[in-house]
């Protein structure tokens, strides 16, 4: 049952009855569907021509011979940026980075803000102000973020952490060089963790009332009510929320370039692409670095989704 | 007649298309104005320097009817990709363009901009042999001058005359970095770190005071055929000592730290000294944001094997190839680098406001004298005495102190800073960080030999 309902729904548009038979009815059908399809044709050829064109010219450059600085050398040289990208030794770790740093930051969001979001579903006074409060590190735009985490929270001799951990009688950490991803994942999870709490927050306020007095009249107790009704509930909200986090959290930069500018295991793949392009001026090795990364990206996503949507299917069955 | 509808609506789509498409393109049309008035645009990195430039550039247009100047302000990335493209392309979109003394001699042997050693030289009035000599040398290819410098820096050691009297210490102008580490271990507290050195990863962050240091232990990055010399021993013991006194004496969370986060620090008081450019010189002796103004004294970059250590660096004016307009292009470029800008500047703006290092008759405008009087001389004596040919012990291959003046530098200098920051850190040796730079060094070495 639950997988009927899953199922995409793809039913054509029912015919209204009495006009069932007829050619010319048929006919004019015909022609509405071609005069439907011709008006979305100039949004679908500029969404074509926006995405696919310069995922194409980005193919084409991975097979130049380019640097910025010798435009006359440029020269098309097959797969060698690929081959360098293979055999270098900036892609491995970097791929490792970007899924340590990715792959922890999405988690602890994902944790504060469910603990956030259960909090916020109870009824109190001021709920709108907290509410609104805890959103705001998700509309901080990622660079200003980054700077006040720099200067603000994370500063050796002025920031709020260090003055924290002196006043518990702790010595003061120096974040950036000592632990740099650390200082990366804390600042994507404070980021983040508002989107995952909305997420999750819609999901509590959707799940019934009834269902929630009905477990506690039978004798649950408040952490089995949570474990085994409003968990199982949460589940595709987790899902999507966990999804949406990762494909943003992938492509977090502004930290890594303010704070850490890539040094102790924080060069990720966008860092790593920022460099070869604009440090390096490498147009040639950044479009293969770039062309390598959608792919992993594609592969793991569409795992990922299946995975997933099949994990969705189990959870509903039980 | 449906198959006619059918290309109408079709048509009508792709219509709309185009449409939406060409809006995408229409921008950016040619600077070239038609008719005798002349437009010159000029792109120019966005720092305070330029920006007094273009609130005078009215006086120019004053005294040269017919000629505009446009200012296009943008980060120093974004102004390199622009300018590489407009000139690789031959666009001529940029008539006057800010250019480091990094790429001055790249760009000029490339052809991409104009030899202005004629200009200069037959112009009794520019006076050409009034700009520093170290500055003219960094600016030149084959005795060829591609750019005007229109101010210019070195490194120095400042220090904190307070504390250094407090703890009985006592600084020479010519210090040696034995003698300045040995104060730097005996100052640093848990109140205020010994010395404040660049760690952030970067070429023109941790690597500008770091190559000056390798330079005087007797490293370089190159020998003179181009063979990467990054974990030679003199590299090695170079960056072990920066390190090692970082670990010892530095201030903390070095990693975070360039220019502006030291320059923070010393104004704070909570630094005893610091390596760094000499135009922070001029913010810390302003009283306004400065906590220590009055009470720095300003010496010598520190030496080891070498008579003189400070790096050199310049922003600069230059005529790319391409332009249209290179006549009156090289005239702005002149007046903005003239002695007479420079009165126009301290009359109308301060005279703090001249930008230094550039010109020798610049310090010895009474009134400059005056209102710098705490680092012109430190600063002017440097810069006369820095050699951008041969900064280490060897010759090298390339004119430039604390760069070198290859288009793989900038990606071989952060790769490696990354490595060192690394080693800074404590998660790597030095020895192992200079291992793996000396393979990235080299591959952009090779590319020399051909």
């Amino acid at each position: 049952m639950t997988t009927a309902s899953i199922a995409p729904v793809r039913q054509r548009t029912p015919v209204p009855p009495g006009e069932e038979s007829g050619t010319s009815t048929r006919l004019a059908l015909k022609k509405k569907g071609r005069q439907a399809r011709a008006l979305v044709m100039p949004a679908l050829i500029f969404s074509l021509v926006l995405t696919q064109v310069p995922f194409l010219v980005t193919i084409g450059f991975s097979m130049l011979r380019w640097n910025q600085l010798r435009p006359r050398e440029i020269k098309f040289n097959w797969f060698e940026n690929y081959a360098v990208v293979f055999t270098g030794p900036d892609f491995l770790p970097s791929l490792m980075s970007t899924v340590i740093i990715t792959g922890s930051s999405v988690v602890l969001s994902l944790l504060f803000g469910l603990f956030f979001a259960v909090l916020l579903d109870r009824k109190f006074m001021g709920r709108g102000l907290a509410r609104t409060l805890m959103i705001t590190p998700f509309l901080i735009m990622p660079a200003a973020a980054a700077l006040l985490w720099k200067w603000s929270m994370l500063d050796v001799n002025v920031g709020m952490v260090n003055w924290a951990l002196n006043a518990l009688g702790l010595p003061s950490v120096a974040w950036n060089t000592d632990l740099p991803v650390v200082t990366i994942v804390i600042l994507l999870t404070w980021q983040y963790t508002p989107f995952m709490m909305l997420i999750l927050l819609a999901g509590l306020q959707s799940q019934s009332r009834e269902v929630l007095e009905a477990a506690s009249v039978d004798g649950a107790g408040p952490w089995r009510t949570f474990q085994w009704m409003t968990l199982p509930h949460l589940r595709q909200y987790i899902e999507i929320s966990t999804l949406l986090g990762t494909i943003m959290m992938l492509q977090a930069f502004d930290p890594i370039a303010i704070m850490t500018k890539g040094t102790g295991g924080t060069k990720t793949l966008s860092y790593l692409l920022y460099e070869r392009a604009f440090i390096g001026l490498d147009v040639g090795q950044a479009a293969a670095f770039g062309v390598v990364t959608v792919i992993i990206t594609i592969a793991v996503a569409s795992i990922a989704l299946r995975t997933l949507f099949k994990v969705f299917i189990n959870g509903g069955d039980r | 007649m449906l198959v006619k509808k059918r290309a109408l609506v079709m048509g009508a789509g792709l219509a709309i298309t185009a449409v939406l498409l060409s809006g995408c393109s229409g921008a950016g049309a040619g600077a070239g104005a038609a008719g005798q008035d002349v437009t010159l645009t000029l792109a120019t990195v966005n720092n305070p320097q330029m920006k007094d430039m273009e609130s005078l550039k009215g006086t120019f247009e004053k005294e040269n009817p017919g000629i505009k100047v446009n200012f296009v302000q943008m980060e120093e990335g974004d102004l390199r990709a622009a300018v590489t493209a407009d000139v690789a392309s031959g666009a001529g979109q940029y008539d006057v363009v800010t250019v480091g003394a990094y790429e001055v001699p790249q760009w000029g042997a490339q052809g991409w901009l104009t030899d202005l050693t004629p200009a200069l030289t037959s112009d009794a009035a520019y006076d050409v042999g009034d700009i520093l000599p170290p500055v003219k040398t960094a600016l030149s290819v084959d005795g060829k001058q591609y750019a005007v410098p229109f101010y210019g820096e070195s490194s120095i050691l400042m220090y904190n005359k307070e504390m250094f009297a407090a703890a009985g210490l006592t600084m020479s102008n010519n210090p040696t970095w034995q003698e300045v580490a040995a104060a730097a271990k005996t100052l640093n507290t848990p109140d205020h770190a010994g010395i404040c050195l660049r760690g952030k990863p970067g070429w023109g962050d941790l690597f500008a005071p770091l190559t000056t240091v390798v330079q005087t232990f007797g490293g370089a990055w190159y020998d003179n055929k181009w063979n990467a010399q990054v974990n030679s021993p003199a590299f090695t013991e170079g960056v072990n000592f920066y390190v090692d006194l970082l670990k010892s004496a530095g201030e903390k969370d070095p990693v975070s730290n360039s220019f502006t986060e030291c320059l923070n620090q010393l104004s704070a008081g909570k630094v005893a000294m610091w390596y760094d450019a000499s135009v922070a010189a001029s913010i810390l002796e302003d009283p306004t944001t400065s906590k220590v103004a009055g009470k720095m004294g300003y010496v010598h970059a520190p030496v080891y094997k070498t008579k003189e250590s400070g790096w050199l660096w310049s922003w600069n004016l230059a005529v790319p190839a391409t332009s249209k307009h290179a006549d009156a292009a090289v005239k702005f470029a002149k007046w903005a680098t003239s002695k007479e800008y420079q009165q126009l500047v301290g009359t109308t703006l301060g005279w703090t406001r001249v930008p230094p290092g550039a010109r020798t008759s610049t310090y010895s405008i009474p009134e400059y004298k005056t209102a710098a009087a705490a680092f012109a001389p430190i600063t002017l004596e440097v810069m006369n005495a820095v050699n951008p040919v041969q900064p280490g012990l060897n010759p090298q291959p390339w004119v430039g102190i604390q760069y070198v003046t290859i288009p793989e530098f900038q990606d071989v200098g952060n790769q490696v800073a990354q490595l060192v920051a690394d080693a800074i850190a404590g998660r790597t040796t030095v020895e192992e960080a200079l291992a793996k730079g000396q393979v990235i060094a080299q591959a952009a070495g090779d590319k020399q030999k051909k």
